[in-house]
């Protein structure tokens, strides 16, 4: 038998895997106008008239089919935040934030970065940011139709 | 009509950040063991397992395979299996699946398993990071965490709740969790320690957050009958449910109330025909991997108004001596095992109705509270336990 000061033996995993996820008829749209027409578009739904950024092709609540396109501002609201100081695995480099905007015309919010501000400070991003805020996009030059077209959302 | 269910017997695991003393099926068996053996039932007795866990926390796909001999489920006995898998509330709804099947009246006594070795996965937050959609959400840097954090945020901007509050019931739970010779971190430490650790995600520090844990847990659900033959004082299911919210984190910008859960609680307490919450139960095991979640799960509870956790928690009133104990365990703050920590709610707060939670029995306990939380918050399971039958 082996004793209790015996280090048990271990044995090294590994899980890497490569996806490709398929982005969708609604992302697919809202991407393509974004790099080509610097414009942030959602859908209407029929039923309740909600819009939804970002887009989807059905309606949750009302289960239909979403095919009214809307063009939403590049301004709104920030509704809640977060500014993250540690380095996690894998995410950004810190200090960074992270919050929820509603965009001008929309129904939801859309997670974003929020930039243009100092964040290196706590004391003094925590004055620079609030609830309720006015944002405004800032775009990239060099658009690839993703999400990070829009670099971050800035103070207005 | 369903059927009357009862929990006949729990087993638990030692958890740590590692427990490096035993291979998967060792420990799981552990938790198996010891719940049979609480529940005065063989192997024989058991007529179907079910196992919750998240597989890429475990690096391996489906992990109930390996650890199908520890769960009785194998062999000669040839019983039938099924895993779930619902994020975080992974044993919630583990400890869901095992009641229904009773309560269907297809089985009498049903095994309920769920493990995760969160200390085997080298760098838990790959795994984290996959949960969020790939499409919108996923290049923003969220993880567990910063949702978490948003609602901190919120509260703070709506309620007035402060990092003080939140220190105060990281204290509360590890302190708790030095009654606990199952917990994982069994440290004791200020409210002035706690506001100086490392700030993560503002409003969240270190000691706002949960650690990272292996450990299993097993519970034997059982029909009345058997219920009554094998428990001197069996815990009893008089409400149990699940509900589910949005996918994307945009679609709820109410982040300072949280709304699903004050809707199942709802369901579950007409269920249970529990009306004044504070006052019936006398005991509450709250998913709180991050302290913020404590606060809004008391409001969606019920036990305060909406905005008024804070004052819960400064008034002691869910302390360990207070009108309703929370987390008499430590908590999810204390020990997780992601993928068993509902059913280690579940098991905690079984425990204390049949008289069985040792240092950290609550006394004379009648009704008990279990609650768990997944799906980067989107998902909330509850069930509740009595001493009497419904
Ligand atoms: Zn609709």
């Amino acid at each position: 038998m082996t004793s209790q000061q015996e280090e048990p033996l271990t044995i090294d995993g590994r899980w890497d895997i490569p996806y490709r996820h398929t982005a969708g008829q609604a992302a697919s749209r809202f991407f393509r106008e974004l790099k080509e027409n610097k414009r942030i578009v959602g859908g209407r739904c029929p039923s309740c008239r909600r819009v939804l950024v970002p887009p989807r092709s059905f309606c949750e609540r009302c289960f239909v089919p979403v095919e009214e396109w809307v063009e939403v501002g590049d301004k709104g609201t920030l509704e809640t935040f977060t500014i993250v100081y540690a380095q996690f695995t894998s995410l950004p480099p810190p200090p960074y934030c992270v919050g929820v905007i509603k965009l001008d015309g929309a129904d939801t919010g859309l997670i974003h970065y929020v930039g243009g501000v100092d964040l290196q400070d706590l004391e003094a991003a925590k004055k620079a940011l609030s609830v309720g805020m006015r944002l405004q996009a800032v775009w990239r030059d060099q658009r690839e139709g993703k999400i990070t077209d829009i670099e971050y959302f800035t103070p207005a | 009509m369903p059927r009357r269910v009862a929990i006949a017997g729990v087993g638990l695991t030692r958890c740590s950040s590692w427990r490096k003393d035993v291979a998967y099926p060792e420990l799981v068996y552990e938790a198996t063991s010891a719940a049979l053996q609480d529940a005065n039932v063989t192997p024989d007795d058991v007529n179907a397992v079910v196992y919750g866990s998240m597989d890429p926390f475990d690096g391996l796909n489906a992990p109930e395979k390996w650890n199908v001999d520890a769960c009785a489920a194998a062999g000669m006995l040839g019983k039938p299996y099924l895993k779930i898998s619902t994020g975080g509330t992974t044993g919630g709804s583990t400890a869901l699946a095992a009641y229904y099947h009773v309560a269907s009246g297809l089985y009498d006594v049903v095994l309920a398993v769920a493990s995760q070795r969160v200390g085997e996965t080298l760098e838990a937050q790959l795994v984290l990071n996959t949960a969020v959609d790939p499409v919108y959400e996923r290049g923003f840097g969220m993880g567990a965490i910063t949702v978490a954090a948003i609602q901190a945020c919120s509260h703070m901007h709506y309620y007035g709740t402060t990092e003080e509050d939140l220190a105060l019931i990281s204290v509360r739970n590890h302190e708790n969790a030095m009654n606990n010779p199952y917990a994982h971190l069994r440290v004791k430490f200020s409210v002035q320690d706690a506001l100086s650790s490392p700030m993560l995600s503002w409003p969240l520090r270190l000691s706002d957050c949960c650690p990272s844990s292996d450990g299993a847990c097993a519970i034997v659900f059982a029909s009345e009958e058997k219920a009554r033959r094998l428990a001197p004082q069996p815990a009893w299911i008089t409400g149990a449910g699940q509900i589910t919210d949005n996918y994307f984190a945009g679609d709820r910008p109410w982040y300072e109330d949280w709304d699903s859960l004050a809707m199942l609680a709802r369901r579950v307490y007409r269920m249970a025909k529990v009306d004044d919450p504070l006052r019936e139960f006398d005991v509450a095991e709250l998913y709180n991997a991050f302290t913020i979640q404590e606060i809004l799960e008391y409001e969606a509870l019920g036990f305060c108004e909406p905005g008024k956790g804070a004052e819960m928690v400064r008034k002691g009133v869910t302390a360990m001596d207070g009108q309703l104990p929370v987390c008499p365990s430590g908590g999810v703050l204390s020990t997780n095992a992601i993928g068993a920590s509902g059913l280690v709610r579940v098991a905690e707060a079984a425990l204390q109705v049949m008289g069985k939670a040792d240092k950290r029995q609550v006394p004379n306990v009648k009704k008990a509270l279990a609650h768990a939380w997944g799906a980067t918050i989107g998902f909330h399971t509850l069930m509740i336990l009595d001493r009497e039958a419904p």
